[in-house]
């Protein structure tokens, strides 16, 4: 008996039973799909936080002041010393690095803010121009904070601290005052929304030098470095502790964060996330392998006569056998690939009800999902072939 | 040439052995055509079943054709059953969801010829035994004279050597059963050995040769 015969007798016996047939496609089916649609689901989570974290900026490292040790606290400790500012020196000394594309120090504050008769207190940030891309900041109107010493008391609005402040849209040139300072108004943010529980519609941003003054502190709260690629955060986290070293006299008293170690954390802890739903569904292809097992074991109860006929025809053990699998792997095919489809449309629906998220079926997982339910459906009609090929031949055909 | 020495086939049944077979020596020729006749449980369906390598004797040595067959594979034995020998079976034994062309197919399947040629023998078997319009039919559609014809062109389909027949018009009418034994005597006249197992004895008469059998005996073999 040929391989293509025994496909397409196999394929006939098994179009022949149309009801068992579309059940057990239907039960396996509905595994891979599921195994589908959660794998997307898991790896659309993991995507609108990766994405989230993108939206703060690129190839991003953030400079703090002070020592994160895990254990025995900062090596001055000891000595009775604090650990030094980090100054807007340092931040320009950081900006000369190799490794930097660039830098925007940062201080953060609150203070009050009036203006057309209002009064609000708000957070204020002091930096520079370089802000705005290093935070993938945008502006609905205006410009920026200007690059140079040129800046004066300029000051940019949030999008719902401009809309509360000025209801007309006219903020542009509007003179505010924040704390005991004037400031006149050169831009205003786009809605940008809560990104990683950070509002930056409620925000002002001010010149550095402006911030320090009206906070009085010569130190930063941060300096947000962008480095040149993605494969110079390294070299540039580095370089950056060691020329901080040597600006303060030796003492390695800065913490050098990255977002890309974030990132990675939470890009595990997601991954491993999408991986334990799928596995949880994989459940689902298991119980349809049991099915196949059990209907193909009563296909071979109700077709004892036909397979002593076809042994008294001179069919070989072994022919039985392939005839057998071969149903369970078209049965299991045809389930996989349906299940391949319908998990596809579950993702594309969910996609469309939450546009938020990402839910793309990664490849892996429809790989996954599809020779997992091949494998099973053949692993299950192992012991059912096998019982067929093994029958007497005078027992079968004696069996009405 | 289909033969016998001291075959010997036992069942067991609880503890006890039962001898279906006890040393048959049986000679067949060529185009013989032979009945074999007894009692139920004499043996003669058993003696059919060794004969076309569907059973093995426990003792005794079967040559079929010359070559000994006794100690074959169950693989080799498939083969020289798909090649030599034909079976007609009481209840037909057609395959229910396939046509009457399907059903007479099934044996090329197994021995691997071509569709193409599949096809050109079908339908010649379809047209001799007067079953061109049947072809499309499955056995539920056919009479039970047509499904016995599809049954033994099917059985015929590879031209075996050996025509083997357990009570063939057991499920028959009189009328019908004596149409489809005047087509497998036909095919005993083109040189197919028949050995036909009843216990009709009207019918166990047509052979050439009698063979009567009791307890797993040969009581009696004329001819």
């Amino acid at each position: 008996m040929t391989l293509a015969d025994t496909l397409r007798v196999s394929l006939a016996t098994v179009a022949s039973y149309r009801t068992r047939s579309l059940l057990i496609v239907l039960a396996m089916a509905l595994g891979v799909a599921a195994v589908v649609v959660l794998t997307a689901l898991g790896d659309g989570a993991r995507r609108y936080v990766v994405n989230q974290f993108a939206a703060l900026g690129t190839h991003l490292v953030i400079v703090l002041p002070g020592r994160a040790e895990t254990a025995g606290g900062f090596a001055g400790a000891a000595l009775g010393q604090t650990p030094r500012d980090l100054t807007l020196e340092d931040a320009r000394a950081v900006g000369q690095l190799r490794e930097v594309r660039r830098y925007a120090p940062l201080n953060v504050g609150v203070a009050e803010l009036s203006a057309a008769g209002r009064l609000r207190e708000v957070t204020v940030l002091g930096s520079t121009a370089a802000l705005l891309p290093i935070r993938n900041m945008r502006l609905a109107q205006g410009r920026f904070l200007a690059h140079g010493a040129a800046q004066g008391s300029e000051i940019v609005l949030g999008a719902k601290l401009a809309q509360d402040f000025f209801p007309d849209g006219n903020a542009l040139g509007q003179r505010v005052r924040l704390a005991d300072r004037r400031f006149r108004v050169a831009g205003v943010l786009a809605r940008q929304g809560e990104a990683m529980g950070f509002n930056s519609d409620e925000i002002v941003i001010i010149p550095v030098e402006e911030a320090q003054a009206l906070f009085n502190t010569t130190s930063l709260f941060r300096i947000l470095v962008e480095a040149r690629s993605r494969a110079a955060i390294e070299p540039a986290k580095a370089a950056i502790r060691a020329l901080l070293k040597a600006r303060h006299d030796g003492e390695d008293d800065v913490t050098v964060i990255t977002q890309d170690a974030v990132l990675a954390t939470f890009d595990r802890i997601l991954s491993a996330l999408t991986r334990a739903v799928a596995g949880i569904a994989a459940i689902s292809l298991a119980v349809a392998g049991i099915l196949v097992m059990n209907v193909m074991l009563i296909a071979v109860t109700q077709r004892t006569a036909e397979i002593g006929l076809l042994k008294a025809l001179g069919a070989e053990a072994a022919a039985i056998r392939r005839l057998f699998l071969a149903e369970a792997v078209w049965l299991s095919l045809a389930g996989a690939v349906a299940g391949f489809a319908l998990g596809h449309v579950g993702s594309l629906a969910l996609r469309l009800a939450y546009p938020a998220l990402p839910a793309w079926p990664p490849a892996w997982a429809s790989v996954a999902g599809v020779v997992t339910a091949l494998a099973t459906g053949l692993l299950a009609s192992l012991i059912p072939a096998a019982r067929a090929a093994r029958l007497d031949p005078v027992m079968a055909l004696a069996a009405r | 040439m289909i033969e016998l020495a001291g075959v010997t086939r036992v069942f067991r049944m609880g503890d006890q052995a039962v001898y279906a077979l006890k040393a048959i020596d049986l000679v067949i020729g060529p185009g013989e055509y032979v009945s074999i006749m007894g009692p139920s449980g004499s043996g003669k369906s058993t003696l059919l079943n060794i004969i076309g390598l569907l059973d093995r004797p426990d003792q005794g040595r079967y040559l079929l054709d010359g070559s000994d067959v006794t100690h074959l594979s169950e693989a080799e034995r498939a083969r020289v059953r798909r090649e030599k020998i034909g079976f007609v079976f009481q209840a037909f034994h057609l395959v229910p969801r396939l046509t009457a062309a399907e059903n007479i197919e099934l044996p090329l399947i197994l021995e691997g010829v071509p569709p193409a040629e599949r096809r050109e023998r079908v339908a010649a078997a379809l047209t001799a035994f007067g079953l061109a319009e049947r072809a499309g039919h499955r056995p539920a559609e056919l009479s039970g004279g047509q499904r016995q014809r599809v049954a033994i062109a099917r059985a015929t389909i590879l031209r075996p050597s050996a025509l083997l027949a357990d009570e063939p018009t057991g499920n028959l009418d009189h009328r019908v059963g004596a149409e489809v034994m005047a087509l497998i005597e036909g095919l005993n006249q083109t040189g197919t050995t028949l050995i036909v197992v009843t216990h009709d004895r009207e019918l166990g008469a047509r052979a050439r040769r009698h063979v009567a059998m009791r307890d797993g005996e040969i009581v009696a073999d004329e001819r």
